[in-house]
């Protein structure tokens, strides 16, 4: 048996999805510059991806640019808006909780001449908005917050984040990679002047992204080559990507409503029979205003690695914090940030389920937990001195 | 990212537990940094009869614990005092970069036993 409860790391592709890339693979390689039949099919090809792209977001298909991934979308809505704007200021504000792509771009400004602000925030990971209000300076030229945490699940005050800052005159940059498919987004709504997305989060393939660049608004390029995405991503165009982002988040939105619903009550259902069967434990994010695929749990006493290991040789693929950061030994900078306890931290698990999950998959998986947890116990030293306490009481 | 032989060590430890009365034990590691060993041990004549540990840690950290204490039962203080943790290491068939440092905690804590059991030998 192998159960994948690691959704929010990637998602399978979609059978039909894959379907509509793979004549792009091949008899319809052509180029979207080229001038001939070739290249008009795949441009056209690429125009309605983009199209889809648009609708799905709540934009105009002339806002939308492909990338490589989430993080290059990352990577340019930061560092491409603090150099357009070098000459207003040199002062970007972040919240802490960010995904290592846009606090790793931050931190890279850092070295390069521009001040970094990292917002608080609160128990359950929501920024705190009145320090984003005493962190403005006449300096501040960009604020960056995500609609969804990747880890906790958590969702963020976007509309507040705007209003604060287009008050001021500051831009906003939203990591939505999490979000779409997960929740209704319109950006216009939303207002945000940059959005980064990826397709391989809602069931599209990999090494395809989006940045959303609001009309009206210019930022410096990150990826300078030839005059592709309107001049302004240079790289041959990656048709089948782009083809299948396209085709994903447009069954992503379409199916969104009836997907969410079900991958709610079978995480409430998760989350209910791990609060109830295992003492010891702690909900991390918010109790009801987070992503509906995600469950965060602390387990006192052991160490979060170990758990996930024995799950995985249990035939239970789950997440210790975020995939990107377990080649480190710190635990989730998200958990601390939330005021976790360090070492309540190293045991924690990311569980994010998926629209093909079932309600015999999460049964398995609580037995399984409930086992390794107490197993790990057993064998922590931590978990003695604390029996001994209880028999001392 | 872990061997086979790592994850078998891991998923069926030995010498689980901790020793009544031990005649040595160490504990060593640090909750905020992930990791804490406790090592007993029972010595006869200066030879190691037995060995048990508890650790809070990962999947390298436990593996190690129960590899050490492995090969040091039926040894004499004197080279279980030797054991290093690249023979650990080496035991495993290798260990990810960046989990090098549990194994040298399973090193210490035995140390940290068997020093424990030197001090209550002289204070006899």
């Amino acid at each position: 048996m192998r159960i994948y409860l690691d959704h929010a790391a990637t998602t399978p592709l979609d059978e039909e999805v894959l379907q509509k890339m793979l004549p792009y693979f091949t008899e319809k390689f052509g180029n979207t510059h080229s001038q001939h039949n070739y290249g008009k099919e795949t441009a056209i090809a690429v125009d309605k991806a983009r199209k889809q792209v648009a609708d799905a977001l709540g934009c105009s298909p002339n806002e939308i640019y492909f990338t490589a991934s989430g993080t290059e979308s990352d990577n340019w809505a930061i560092k491409g808006t603090a150099f357009a704007n070098r000459e207003n200021g040199n002062h970007i504000i972040i919240s802490s909780i960010e995904h290592h792509a846009v606090l790793n771009s931050a931190k890279w400004l850092e070295k390069n001449g521009f001040a970094v602000t990292y917002l608080p925030v609160d128990e359950f990971g929501v920024i705190k908005l009145d320090e984003l209000k005493k962190a403005i300076t006449p300096k501040t030229v960009l604020v960056s917050v995500m609609l969804a945490n990747n880890e906790v699940g958590t969702i963020e005050p976007i509309n507040e984040v705007v209003e604060i800052c287009h008050a001021k005159g500051i831009l906003v940059h939203t990591d939505a990679v999490q979000a779409v498919g997960a929740m209704e987004i319109n950006l216009k709504e939303l207002g945000v002047d940059l959005a980064s997305v990826s397709a391989h989060k809602f069931y599209g393939p990999k090494g395809v992204g989006a940045l959303f660049i609001k009309n009206g608004i210019r930022i410096d390029k990150l990826i300078i080559g030839g005059g592709q995405e309107r001049n302004q991503r240079g790289g041959t165009t990656n048709t089948p990507t782009i083809v299948g982002m396209g085709e994903a988040i447009e069954t992503a939105v379409r199916d969104m409503q009836k997907n969410n619903t079900y991958v709610k009550e079978l995480r409430d259902y998760f989350v209910k029979r791990v609060t109830n069967e295992i003492p010891y434990v702690k909900y991390n994010g918010h109790p009801t205003n987070r992503l509906p695929s995600n469950a965060n749990f602390s387990f006192e006493f052991i160490e979060g690695e170990g758990i996930l290991m024995l799950l995985d040789l249990g035939g239970v693929a789950v997440s210790s914090g975020s995939a990107c950061s377990s080649g480190t030994l710190d635990p989730s900078h998200v958990l601390l940030a939330m005021g976790v306890d360090i070492v309540l931290a190293h045991g924690s698990l990311r569980f994010s389920l998926g629209k093909h999950n079932t309600k015999e998959e999460i049964d398995y998986t609580v037995d399984l937990l409930k086992k390794t947890v107490e197993r790990l116990r057993k064998m922590s030293p931590l978990f003695t001195l604390k029996e001994g306490e209880i028999k001392n009481v | 990212m872990y061997n086979q032989k790592v994850l078998d060590a891991f998923a069926n430890p030995k010498n689980v537990g901790v020793i009544e009365n031990a005649d040595g034990e160490g504990t060593v590691g640090n909750p905020t940094c992930g990791d804490i060993m406790k090592i007993t041990l029972k010595i006869d004549n200066d030879i190691i009869t037995d060995a048990k540990f508890q650790t809070y840690g990962c999947t390298a950290a436990i593996a190690t614990s129960s590899t050490a204490t492995e090969m040091i039962k039926g040894k004499s203080v004197e080279e279980a005092m030797k054991l290093t943790n690249s023979q650990v290491v080496e035991y495993l068939e290798g260990l990810p970069p960046q989990k090098i440092h549990c194994s040298v905690l399973a090193e210490e804590a035995i140390k940290k036993a068997i020093e424990n059991y030197q001090e209550k030998k002289k204070a006899k």
